[in-house]
């Protein structure tokens, strides 16, 4: 690379003496133009890079606002009331924008939720960990199908979960994604309960 | 087996570089010289030389003399484009995008604003005819090889073009609020979660919330207006692409003298027109009399985060990939397969392994071609069926031959192809097809 540049220098002929013929003064001048220009490469490739850096810097806030803004991150969260819902029953209420299934389910369907191996499942997990301890009757899940966002519907399907009409994912009665395109179970929102007639979502 | 050569012993094919140079060659012999003969035009064009670049496009530069009709749904999706930016711009004074107020405010331009129905439906059918000028230019352009050497850049910025305006169809259909634009903009956005890992922050990010909500809304607002305006500068280099490389034509041979070419204007000024004027009668049929033809019911249903429709369905122009999507059944697999079959598109100038470029001259590739847009339709008429029995293996055999089209048929076709002998220059077959009358 060097002696490439030396010979194109030395073609150009600042002071030609000849091909050959480089006086030391001359060529201790060119090889400090090479190393210039090195030096040169190097402080341009940093200016760029420096500039490039600022420029990722400067656009990165603007990215950012388009995040979840603070009040909408803002764990709302909302306190339902469970003492109306008859077993079998399921309640629908908003938190985050998105439906929340509260459903009380049959002893029924808690066996049959309980009887499945967890081989047979897309994403195993089983039934007690998707409910609270003494609780089984109740399932608390984030009612949006894990395939493309719909809402499904809850009774339906050849498990007797849900059956979401926008693909034809089932869920079972633990809502575990048993068949169709959805990858993974209905999520479980962070809940608790405050007391038998209360619990508290968020 | 082997391959046959369309030329003649004495023609040869030319490589796209002396393509190029020989059509910046010819000059149409018109006068040219607005910029001599009025003082004013010459003063501007010394200080802004664009009435000169003007005149070259309209005057000097020369286009095949052979375009058939097919050759008009550029300037048609052009025009297109003008009406959407125009109408678009005074619903966007009457518009409000708020999930409070947007339903309401459609109705309140359907209603009460003066001509707001008019102006509302010259919108929403325009996007329709928008892409099914868009749909013919392309499928044009598969046919007489436009997307050959030395096109590529061209193609690709087209490919751009359909991309941005899918992308803008797609935000504007969620501004009313209604059942379908938000069950619709869920379900797309909801695509970006099949990405591993950052999939579900991208989808947040999208929203700007854990839902699509009013964040989401008012962003897709701004940004419909916006992109239409970037559609337009991408447009701009796509014709600066186009007067570098030239038209193509129905023969696929580059245009070689000055008895091949004809000025754009008035030939084909006057031709767009014809086009203009059959294209307004179809819009104003849907216009007038079948304005939510092409619309869905259920949008007309103020947007409920709490149902999801029966049936989701995107509007007309996504059928074909939307089906697609549906047909794998795997979550990401889909989604890359739907992607996939648009990126696909970008390769075609090196997929495409012949070297006669119209189809016109290629008779095994026309069958393959024609099974090809009959495909796409029957992708179509499936993405509009529910997804259950039949029609699951029907989109899986559609979606298979869509691809092989592209990856199969297309690069080996010329090794069994039996091509025809191509005319010797654009002239010699505008003067064959001119003679039989």
């Amino acid at each position: 690379m060097a002696d490439n540049n030396f010979k194109q220098q030395n073609n150009l002929g600042q002071d030609n003496l000849g091909q050959n013929q480089i006086s030391s003064e001359e060529n201790k001048n060119i090889t400090q133009e090479v190393k210039d220009e090195a030096r040169r490469k190097l402080l341009k490739n940093t200016a760029y890079a420096t500039a490039g850096i600022g420029l990722a810097c400067a656009i990165l806030p603007f990215i950012d606002s388009m995040n979840p803004s603070k009040d909408v991150q803002a764990l709302a969260s909302i306190d339902v009331d469970i003492s109306n819902i008859k077993v079998g029953e399921e309640k629908k209420v908003m938190w985050r924008g998105k439906p929340i299934f509260v459903k009380r389910r049959t002893p029924q369907e808690i066996s049959d939720a309980q009887k499945v191996e967890l081989a047979e499942l897309k994403d195993p997990q089983a039934d007690s960990d998707r409910v609270k301890k003494g609780k089984e009757e109740w399932l608390i899940t984030i009612g949006i199908c894990t395939h493309l966002g719909c809402v499904p519907i809850g009774g339906q399907g050849d498990y007797k979960g849900w059956f979401c009409p926008c693909h034809g994912s089932q869920y079972d009665t633990s809502a575990r994604i048993r068949k169709g395109p959805a990858p993974k179970n209905l999520e479980i929102p962070p809940y608790e309960f405050i007391n038998d007639k209360t619990i508290k979502i968020g | 087996m082997s391959q046959n050569s369309p030329y003649d012993h004495d023609d040869k094919k030319l490589t796209p570089k002396q393509e190029i140079e020989l059509f910046h060659s010819i000059e149409n012999d018109v006068d040219t010289s607005i910029t001599q003969t009025s003082k004013l035009a010459g003063w501007i064009n010394d200080r802004l030389p664009i009435i000169a670049s003007l005149e070259n496009t309209l005057k000097k530069h020369p286009y095949p003399k052979n375009l058939s009709y097919w050759w008009n749904f550029g300037s048609i999706a052009g025009i297109a484009l003008v009406i959407q930016i125009l109408s678009g711009l005074f619903l966007a004074m009457h518009y409000v995008p708020n999930t409070q107020h947007a339903f309401d405010s459609v109705e309140h331009i359907m209603r009460d604003v003066n001509y707001g129905w008019l102006i509302r439906y010259i919108h929403a059918v325009g996007a329709s005819m928008f892409f099914v000028a868009l749909y013919a230019h392309i499928i044009r352009g598969l046919y007489y090889g436009s997307y050959k050497a030395p096109r590529e850049i061209l193609w690709w910025i087209g490919i751009i073009i359909f991309l941005l305006t899918m992308a803008t169809a797609f935000m504007g259909y969620v501004l009313p609020w209604g059942q379908m634009s938000f069950w619709g903009a869920t379900v797309i956005t909801n695509l970006f979660s099949a990405i591993p890992v950052i999939g579900k922050s991208i989808v947040e990010w999208l929203w700007g919330g854990y839902s699509v909500d009013n964040p989401t809304l008012n962003r897709f607002f701004v940004l419909h207006f916006l992109m239409p305006f970037l559609i337009v500068g991408v447009v701009l280099l796509h014709l600066l692409a186009l007067n570098t490389a030239g038209s193509n034509n129905p023969t696929g041979v580059p245009i070689k003298t000055k008895k091949d070419a004809i000025p754009f204007h008035p030939y084909f000024t006057i031709k767009d027109l014809v086009g203009f004027a059959v294209f307004f009668l179809i819009f104003g049929y849907f216009l007038f009399f079948y304005p939510n033809a092409l619309g869905h019911p259920d949008n007309y249903i103020p947007a409920n985060p709490l149902v999801t429709p029966t049936h989701i369905v995107p509007e007309w122009y996504f059928l074909p990939f939307y089906a697609i999507l549906r047909a794998v059944p795997d979550k990401l697999g889909g989604v890359l397969m739907m992607f996939g079959a648009i990126i696909l598109l970008f390769f075609l100038p090196f997929l495409d392994r012949s070297e006669v470029r119209s189809g016109a001259y290629r008779p095994l590739f026309k069958k393959f071609f024609y099974v090809f847009v009959i495909n796409f339709i029957f992708l179509g008429w499936l993405g509009k069926s529910p997804a259950e029995g039949w029609y699951i293996w029907a989109s899986r055999l559609t979606t298979f031959y869509y691809y092989a089209y592209f990856l199969l048929i297309l690069p080996f076709l010329p090794r069994f192809e039996k091509v025809l002998q191509l005319p010797k220059s654009v002239d010699e077959h505008y003067q064959e097809s001119h003679k039989k009358h």
